[in-house]
């Protein structure tokens, strides 16, 4: 008797109380439903969630409280519970039924406890990834300094496994993996950026509607091709392109250099940024054209002094969360950027990301209280972060730009 | 022109006479001439056909119910119809006798000729130095920064609003009340210098107070400039025009004088329509 069986069980006796709760209810008006203060089929669903609901905590209580050994006991004592609750709580719901009840509202305070509980289970997540990484970043703080990881220069989180092998005590300074993130992050919004900007003008100002009806879905398709398809597009192509094109004017260019996993970053948050723009462009109120134009303004003079202008919050908010994408962007750089942490600024040079570090620290066979491993969960503190305070940023900045027009 | 002040001719009622009015408009050069205007949107007809000037230095008031072709009539004067799709302009429309829709006339030089102020008040999202500034700039009417404060000085004052904004310049524009707006979007009409201005019922989204500064200041402006003014208000017709044109159904029914339009109209459907019997 599993538990798949009791929830079937516990449905079809909820099914049973609707229906006669609903006949219940029809007997009470006697045929006159102004009588009711609700609808019979409130009345019913009443009764269902007055069979169900107590049955599954009964259920779940079980579960939870009855230790394991004694459960293979009397596995029927599990069944006699639930069943009891149902029916006692079918059969009190049943006998509660009046023409002045008001089963309408009580059903509808279950709904609305049941919609907190949805928007809650997103939220508690959050809260738990953010109390997950914390604890365990104190954990790290508590091997390695914080201003050691925040200022150090130099990062080889290497550590030795066992006391007796010869290794390295490994270094956590993680400025030069935040500067790799940054410096790719850069090339990927100096693409990004204009290119996206300039779209959308196109896209909005003069694509005739037809032809933007079918560039607007194919750039946001653009959107959705899985990031690691870029990646190898950008280890594989770009790349090697990078580094002939650099060699031919006499350059030295890593084979896996930030200009190539840069670049194809870039195009991965174009669409976005175009998107965005776009949207943001056209919500300008026609009657700022109207009026730039009554002015004997041309169309480009009014895009350029006008409309933009009257978009750029907009368009600043979207590049942003552009931002924030291309620091939180991981299998991209994992198979273009490279492992090792250079501190430069130059861009054909290899680095590395937080990103990537956090995949190489937490790959293969790990022991979790080395400080080796935690260092991720410190880079993945800094990172949520930052991208948090960007996202932040981003909406304010977007909605303040809402209020000015509505 | 008139001497009563706007107050004088609120108080002395809607239907007005003004025999001095009507005495030296026949002389008149026009601004604007139309001849067999007509204007279709796609396959509806707009406009039927119009003939009508409009007197230099006056102010016209086109009235008529909803729908009847005026708001589309005063487009035609600054081509502001141009970017509909399937607006299709027939006829002439003359300014100064130069044909606006000629193939050599860009508009954007015509719109800097003919201003426009809309039913509600569009300033930028910039200054209110910035919104004056904009069309000057756009069209190199200023080489120094001097010459251009000038200007805006100037436009605001022309405007009737420098007084209430010359220690918020810059401020954006939206910041100002309704009706200090739609007088910042005169001043940067005024600022072009324009010969002609159009005006798509200007006062519909003001107060009463906020309207009687909008009459007052068509009033001084009107001499200099040529006004245009669509409106819903046969109060306001009567309290601001020289002229007036009836429109019914995109056919012009009756123009002249706006004291014999509002006495003694010679067509019965302007009669019906300024005395309230269909609106």
């Amino acid at each position: 008797m599993n538990a798949t069986f009791l929830f079937v069980v516990i449905v079809l006796l909820a099914a049973m109380g609707y229906w006669l709760g609903r006949a219940r209810a029809l007997a009470v008006a006697g045929g006159k439903g102004r009588v009711l203060h609700s609808l019979p089929s409130q009345h019913g669903a009443l009764v269902a969630l007055w069979a169900a609901v107590p049955a599954v905590i009964a259920l779940l209580a079980w579960t939870l409280l009855v230790p394991e050994g004694q459960r293979a006991v009397n596995p029927w004592l599990r069944v006699a519970l639930v069943v009891a609750t149902a029916g006692a709580g079918l059969w009190l719901a049943l006998q509660r039924v009046r023409a002045r009840q008001r089963a309408r509202n009580h059903v509808e305070a279950v709904i609305r406890l049941l919609l907190l509980l949805a928007s809650a289970v997103a939220i508690l997540t959050t809260v738990g990834i953010v109390l997950s990484l914390l604890f365990e970043s104190l954990r790290f703080f508590a091997l390695v300094p914080p201003h050691e990881f925040l200022l150090g220069l130099d990062w080889a989180p290497q550590t030795a496994i066992r006391a007796d092998q010869i290794g390295q005590s490994g270094s956590f300074g993680a400025v030069p993996v935040f500067v790799g993130t940054l410096l790719i992050a850069f090339i990927a919004m100096a693409v990004a950026t204009p290119v996206g900007l300039m779209a959308a003008i196109w896209m909005a100002e003069y694509a005739g509607e037809r032809v933007r009806a079918t560039v607007k879905p194919v750039l946001e398709i653009l959107a959705g091709v899985p990031t690691v398809v870029y990646g190898f597009f950008a280890a594989l192509t770009v790349a090697s392109i990078v580094r002939r094109a650099g060699e031919s004017i006499g350059l030295e260019v890593a084979s896996e250099s930030a200009l190539a996993a840069g670049l194809v970053m870039g195009i991965m948050i174009l669409p976005f940024v175009a998107s965005i723009s776009d949207d943001v462009i056209r919500a300008v109120p026609v009657s700022l054209r109207h009026g730039s134009m009554a002015l004997g303004a041309t169309h480009s003079e009014t895009v350029r002094r006008v409309i933009v202008p009257a978009a750029l919050p907009g368009i600043v908010g979207g590049v942003l969360l552009g931002v924030s994408r291309a620091i939180g962007e991981t299998m991209i750089v994992v198979m273009a950027a490279g492992l090792s942490a250079n501190l430069t600024a130059n861009p054909f040079a290899a680095v590395t990301t937080v990103t990537v570090q956090i995949v190489g620290l937490l790959t293969g066979d790990q022991e979790f209280d080395s400080a080796k491993t935690l260092s991720a969960f410190a880079l993945g503190l800094v990172l949520f972060f930052v991208t948090l305070a960007l996202n932040v940023l981003a909406l304010q900045i977007v909605r303040r730009y809402r209020e000015a027009y509505d | 022109m008139r001497t009563m002040s706007v107050a004088d001719r609120t108080r002395s009622g809607v239907i007005a006479e003004f025999p001095d009015a009507a005495a030296g408009t026949a002389a008149k050069p026009a601004a604007f001439e139309t001849r067999e205007l007509s204007v279709f949107y796609g396959k509806k007809q707009a406009l039927k056909g119009i003939n009508l000037d409009i007197d230099k230095g006056e102010v016209t008031a086109l009235i008529g119910p909803s729908g009847c072709g005026k708001s589309t009539y005063i487009r035609c004067l600054n081509r502001m119809n141009d970017p509909i799709p399937g607006c299709r302009i027939e006829g002439k429309v003359l300014l100064d006798g130069m044909d606006v829709y000629a193939a050599d006339i860009d508009p954007v030089e015509l719109r800097a000729r003919v201003g426009m102020v809309f039913q509600k008040p569009n300033p930028f999202p910039k200054s209110v130095w910035e919104n004056v500034a904009y069309g000057p700039r756009i069209h190199g009417l200023a080489a120094t920064r001097a010459e251009l404060n000038d200007i805006v000085e100037r436009s605001l004052q022309r405007a009737a609003l420098f007084d209430e904004v010359k220690d918020r310049l810059q401020e954006p524009g939206t910041s100002l009340s309704g009706g200090q707006q739609q007088r910042l979007c005169i001043a940067r009409a005024l600022a072009v210098d324009p010969d002609v201005i159009l005006m798509d019922e200007p006062c519909s989204a003001l107060d009463p107070i906020a309207t009687a500064k909008i009459e007052e200041l068509i009033d001084e402006l009107s001499g200099n400039y040529t006004i245009v003014i669509v409106t819903h208000s046969m109060q306001q017709a009567a309290r601001v025009s020289d002229m007036t044109a009836f429109f019914h159904l995109g056919d012009l029914v009756e123009t002249g004088p706006t004291d014999t339009i509002f006495t003694t109209p010679r067509d019965e459907r302007t009669e019906g329509y300024i005395t309230g019997r269909f609106g």
